[in-house]
């Protein structure tokens, strides 16, 4: 009987110590990212609470405001070929480079350890296979480690490549490694950039902002006045993603919408599923929902099919299986990308270094959403659930095979 | 059964709090789906007790949930034919995996710590080898049926948790279960006394990764392929089989105790989600629980070792 009674104790010792955890907070409101008031921002319209919390530390207005102005310009270039097209470039003259073939491209590749990076992995060494001006390509992967990209950088210049291609796996801890490159041989930066102008071209498609804005504007468009809005986000903290959320909090201020909760979830699949039933039972209906990214998209749509309730307006991206879901089962939905094709640029961009013919300082490519409208050209059956449409790759030797895909 | 009352008390208590945050919770459909998605940390809190009352520990249960969905995804490829072949693939991968970890353990005199954590390693490793961190493939409808349809209006995850618990708690009525505590209890004892050790811990590591298995068809069928499905159940498991007042050691707790403190761990984290603290909370939570429970039970050790083993 004594023991029952201490191992009693033990467990309301133990109830005792994690209640209040969650008692204590209880008069918080919904949103967990976020703190209660929204202090309205210098930027953001909207002095009422929307529910989407401070914004963003990340968050610069001016780079907001360039971006916003990119979706809307025109791209010049062949328009069947995106990945060849800027828009707004400042060509800069690369005469100084110019050099006889063949040629040595070396890469530095921050990571491919997502299925976005390995979609782009797959389809630069297919657009490298086509030009025979290459003989050579050294490619060193980082395996996403500052130290070893910043080794890998330093081992590559001792490898007489004519050009370096580099796409960093964080700004900050890799710009002195771009900068002591820059000097001994001609440098392309491409996807996340870093804190010098000294590469010679930086080549990213318009950028996060556009990316969350696309899909905050569809949700505003498509929910009725006062709908309950669920955003998702994987992380918080990395920039890119933080852009993402800063756009969507800027339109979601200015519009009717109730930000209901602002949720984390690793990108998870099934830590999504629950948030996203958690919420449906908590409110009863969910009105829309928001994502920084597609990855678990399909696995929010899921959690409202297995409630037995019709899925509200959703964003994805453009893999796949989102897709195919958006398809069969007639979502009302938009996938904003972060294409997957700007991995063919820096090859391109290279060759033209080294022939000494101008390049856009900046390459700004076009940064297309799927929409009901162009869906059915995105929809690749025999494709892998996780492929992402945006490859650019379809004119490519060795597809769809290469990609995993079946003809 | 007596000595399980405290946990049934604090998961009582958590749904109770639950249920006044939303009264809806305690209608059935609401509740099934609680049950639903606490099903495979119950499975793999029950495999690990296993483990854990005999005396080891169990690391590598995350990573196995892990290698199983990746594996299954690209073997099924979405076929429908694949679905019942790979299943038993699955079962017998995870039966397996136990093997060479109680093997290991057992007869080269590994720690189970050890032994287990470099399979967790060895199997993430493998894993991220293979697919490059993008699985591949896709799991066929009718294996998504287990984890995520249900027969009339209860999941099969709850029917299927239903068998397992039954299950358990027979295996620990029968002799298996009593020389497997006793092992636990004092290995030295209970190999003088004619129990081979070895072999019922090896069983123990079988039962564990077999639960994993068990728990990776729940999990992949509810969300679908990830390569991240299985990341932290390891110490989700751990954490429940501690909470339900099972001994770290060896010896000591009931399967019962240990599946309710599964429970009461998933309502934890549901309630704190209803309260709009989820995320990043969860872990330190966890690691509360584990240093506490530990510490409590290390207080009550002298005097409660007496009535132990039941």
């Amino acid at each position: 009987m004594r023991s029952y009674s201490r191992r009693f104790l033990a467990a309301a010792a133990l109830a005792v110590l994690t209640l209040p955890v969650a008692a204590c907070t209880s008069d918080k409101p919904a949103p967990s990212a976020s703190g209660a008031s929204a202090g309205a921002p210098a930027g953001s319209a909207g002095p009422a609470d929307k529910g989407t919390g401070e914004q963003s530390k990340f968050f610069v207005q001016a780079d907001y405001d360039a971006q916003m102005a990119m979706r809307k310009a025109q791209a010049t270039g062949p328009s069947d070929k995106p990945w060849e097209q800027s828009i707004d470039p400042q060509l800069v003259d690369t005469a100084e480079f110019k050099k006889a073939g063949p040629y040595h491209l070396c890469f530095s590749n921050a990571a491919v350890d997502n299925p976005w990076r390995q979609v782009g992995w797959k389809t630069m060494q297919a657009e490298v296979a086509l030009h025979k001006e290459i003989t050579e390509f050294t490619a060193l992967d980082a395996e996403g480690k500052d130290d070893k990209q910043i080794s890998d950088i330093a081992e590559l210049q001792g490898k007489g490549c004519d050009a370096l291609i580099v796409s960093p796996n964080t700004t900050a801890t890799l710009t002195p490694a771009v900068s002591g490159a820059c000097p001994k041989v001609p440098v392309i930066v491409f996807d996340r950039g870093v804190q010098t102008d000294c590469p010679v071209t930086f080549i990213k498609p318009i950028g996060g902002y556009a990316f969350g804005a696309a899909a905050a504007e569809f949700l505003v468009d498509k929910v009725p006045a006062g709908g309950k809005i669920l955003a998702l986000r994987i992380l918080p903290g990395v920039d890119v993603l933080e852009t993402r959320w800063s756009a969507a909090k800027v339109a979601f201020d200015k519009s009717d919408l109730q930000v209901v909760g602002v949720e984390f979830t690793d990108g998870d699949a099934a830590k999504t599923k629950s948030v996203v039933s958690d919420y449906i039972q908590r409110y009863g209906k969910i009105d829309g929902v928001w994502m920084d990214a597609g990855a678990t998209a399909v696995a929010a749509v899921e959690a409202f099919e297995d409630a037995g309730q019709p899925v509200p307006p959703i964003n994805g991206e453009d893999q796949q299986d989102f897709l195919k879901k958006w398809s069969d089962a007639k979502l009302t939905a938009i996938a904003p990308t972060y294409p997957t094709y700007q991995w063919r640029t820096p090859v391109i961009a290279a060759l033209k270094i080294l022939k000494g013919e101008q390049v856009p300082k900046v390459w700004n490519l076009p940064q297309p959403a799927i929409t009901q409208e162009n869906l059915a050209t995105y929809l690749k059956p025999g494709m892998p659930p996780l492929h992402y449409a945006l490859c650019g790759c379809e004119d490519l030797p060795g597809y769809p095979e290469k990609w995993g895909g079946t003809s | 059964m007596r000595r399980a009352l405290p946990i049934f008390v604090v998961l009582a208590g958590l749904l109770v709090a639950i249920a006044i945050v939303n009264p809806y919770f305690l209608e059935p459909p609401a509740f099934l789906a609680f049950v639903k998605r606490a099903a495979p940390l119950v499975i793999l809190a029950a495999g690990q007790y296993f483990v854990i009352v005999s005396g080891e520990f169990d690391l590598s249960v995350g990573s196995l949930v892990t290698a199983e969905v990746v594996i299954a995804a690209r073997l099924i490829d979405g076929s429908a034919e694949a679905t019942w072949p790979v299943l038993a693939l699955m079962i017998a991968f995870g039966l397996i995996v136990g093997l060479v970890n109680g093997i290991v353990t057992t007869l080269l005199r590994v720690p189970s710590f050890i032994t287990t954590l470099g399979m967790l390693l060895i199997l993430s490793g493998a894993v991220f080898l293979w697919t490059g961190g993008s699985p591949r493939g896709a799991l066929s409808e009718q294996f998504r049926q287990l984890g995520r349809g249900s027969l009339g209006p209860v999941p099969w995850s709850v029917l299927i948790l239903a068998a397992v618990a039954a299950a358990a708690v027979c295996a620990m009525r029968a002799g298996f279960g009593h020389t497997l505590v006793a092992a636990g209890d004092n290995d030295r004892a209970a190999a003088l006394s004619g129990v081979r050790v070895a072999r019922v811990r090896t069983v123990a590591f079988m039962i564990s990764g077999l639960s994993a298995a068990v728990a990776a068809i729940l999990l992949g069928g509810f969300a679908g392929v990830s390569a991240q499905v299985g990341k932290g159940l390891e110490f989700q498991a751990i954490t429940a089989v501690v909470l339900g007042g099972v001994a770290l050691g060896g010896g000591r707790g009931s399967v019962a105790a240990a599946m309710a403190g599964a429970f009461t761990l998933e309502a934890l984290f549901t309630l704190l989600n209803l309260y709009g603290i989820s995320g990043a909370l969860e872990p330190a939570v966890q690691g509360v629980i584990i240093i506490a429970a530990v510490a409590l039970g290390a207080v009550r050790f002298p005097r409660a070792r007496a009535a132990a083993a039941s």
